[in-house]
């Protein structure tokens, strides 16, 4: 593998990571992370749907008319998830249940169409479907992470398989309500972000306008 | 080369071709799939009914075991306001098969079920069907060993669907099952948690004048028609209870088991 596609499939992951710099795909990154297991049916299903859908929409590129160039898109997105759907209902059948209207949600994820848009349009097929990989794996990541956090400790599991055994299972370990909650997922990505930033120093905005000074001191009272 | 690329007739061109690819892509995976989903979808159905009914451990059985156990099951379709079972030539008149007839397509079709307003949705599903399948382990003499009842019901996100299997008295409970619901995880989702479900089998529906007794009670447990309530989740719980008044009463299942089962 050349020095250059290497790049395009690292580099999502840490230095432009989708949903940690880009904050795009939180919406899914909320919904689909209480159990690691549908997390991970869930990582696979989008990272191939943005493989795939940037593979076809880069083969495309150069016979699109820009009028339609957003339709066209939508049609190769929702006809990839459709199919990643209806594969899931045949061979994962009670996965598919759990995800239900979030795999669906895929054609909406605004990293698929993110990456078509910047990516899939101005290069051609082979980087872009790596681009699409490197994508996907980069919202792996995040997805990984807070789905192992929020099931560990919502649910006293991991995969389904206890590792803290719960009170209500007669163990010890109180389990964490919030964890199941969608909030806990903003909560976690949000250190997830914090972290990164502290160490790639470089992926922390300017501020856009100076902050005044409190007026508090002055004596406004 | 531009100018050619974004033309009206290049435009239809495009989008007519990339049309046509993406529905023979998508029809052909529907059709080559459906016939795995469907039996997908009976698996599923089958094990959730025998969960109900206590004779499948989702920690010692696969799904392998399901057709061997599902075949001692015989499915009948119901009329509710009779209260009996549909005979093979009024299924057939009406149209309808037990191994195929969907409550929840039924629920949608005027001919099939009808609006319950006010009072009477007392599990705010806001459609009855008027026949549902129901499934029985038959006993020689005619009586049963196990009665197997679809339910569903509001709870706090959307409505909650399961079995009910009661023994052959037609009063006593074997166990519950959900196999579709929406509640919050960890806390109204815990329904469909086997601990919480332990409670149920044995537990009376009728009290003595055959009105549904049965009741979700907080810190309760104890009595003889009563399970104790989900912490977190009174709402669930509530609609865990009027689930069971609706579908056990005179506009469930109360007549066909008057009828047919407690004979």
């Amino acid at each position: 593998m050349s020095e250059m596609s290497k790049t395009i499939l690292i580099k999502p992951i840490f230095k432009e990571n989708p949903i940690a710099l880009q904050i795009l795909g939180v919406c899914s990154a909320l919904a689909v992370t209480t159990s690691l297991q549908v997390t991970l049916v869930m990582c696979i299903a989008l990272t191939t749907v943005t493989a795939f859908s940037n593979l076809f929409i880069s083969m495309l590129r150069n016979n699109m008319p820009g009028s339609i160039r957003i339709i066209i898109q939508m049609t190769v997105i929702a006809s990839l998830v459709i199919l990643v759907d209806q594969i899931l209902k045949a061979y994962a059948y009670e996965i598919s249940k759990q995800l239900s209207v979030f795999v669906g949600l895929i054609i909406t994820n605004c990293i698929v169409m993110g990456r078509a848009e910047a990516f899939a349009m101005k290069n051609p097929p082979i980087p872009s479907f790596l681009d699409g990989i490197g994508n996907g794996l980069g919202y792996s990541l995040v997805l990984i992470i807070v789905g192992t956090l929020r099931e560990l400790f919502g649910a006293g599991t991991l995969l389904g398989f206890t590792v803290l055994p719960t009170v209500a299972n007669g163990g010890w370990y109180q389990p964490n309500g919030l964890m199941l909650l969608a909030p806990s997922a903003f909560f976690i990505i949000g250190f997830f972000i914090w972290i990164l930033r502290e160490r790639n120093v470089e992926q922390i905005e300017k501020n856009e306008f100076p902050m005044s000074a409190h007026t508090a001191e002055k004596g406004a009272h | 080369m531009s100018s050619n690329v974004n033309s009206v007739a290049n435009t239809l061109k495009i989008a007519l071709i990339l049309c046509a690819i993406c529905s023979v892509v998508i029809s052909g995976a529907a059709v080559i799939l459906k016939p795995m989903q469907t039996a997908n979808q009976i698996l599923d159905r089958n094990k959730n009914i025998l969960i109900a009914a206590g004779m499948f451990d989702p920690a010692v059985n696969s799904n392998a075991d399901v057709a061997s156990m599902f075949e001692r099951f015989n499915a009948r379709i119901v009329d509710l306001d009779n209260g009996t079972f549909l005979s093979d030539e009024e299924a057939q008149r009406l149209g309808l098969d037990p191994l195929t007839y969907s409550e929840s397509a039924a629920k949608n079709d005027p001919a099939l079920s009808d609006a319950l307003g006010g009072e009477d949705d007392v599990a705010n599903i806001r459609r009855r069907v008027k026949y549902a399948t129901v499934y029985t382990i038959d006993n020689a003499d005619g009586s049963f060993e196990s009665v197997v009842l679809p339910v569903s019901g509001y709870g706090l996100w959307g409505i909650m669907y399961g079995y009910l299997a009661l023994e052959g008295d037609g009063n006593t409970v074997q166990g519950i099952g959900f196999y579709d619901h929406k509640e919050t995880p960890g806390l109204g989702g815990e329904i469909s948690n086997p601990r919480w479900q332990a409670q149920w089998p044995g537990k009376h529906i009728y009290g003595d004048n055959s009105e549904v007794t049965f009741a979700v009670v907080k810190g309760g447990g104890p009595g003889e028609s009563q399970v104790d309530a989900l912490s977190g989740a009174t709402l669930t719980s509530r609609g865990v209870e009027n689930m069971i008044a609706f579908w056990l009463g005179e506009r469930g299942f109360g007549r066909f088991l008057n009828n047919e089962v407690k004979g």
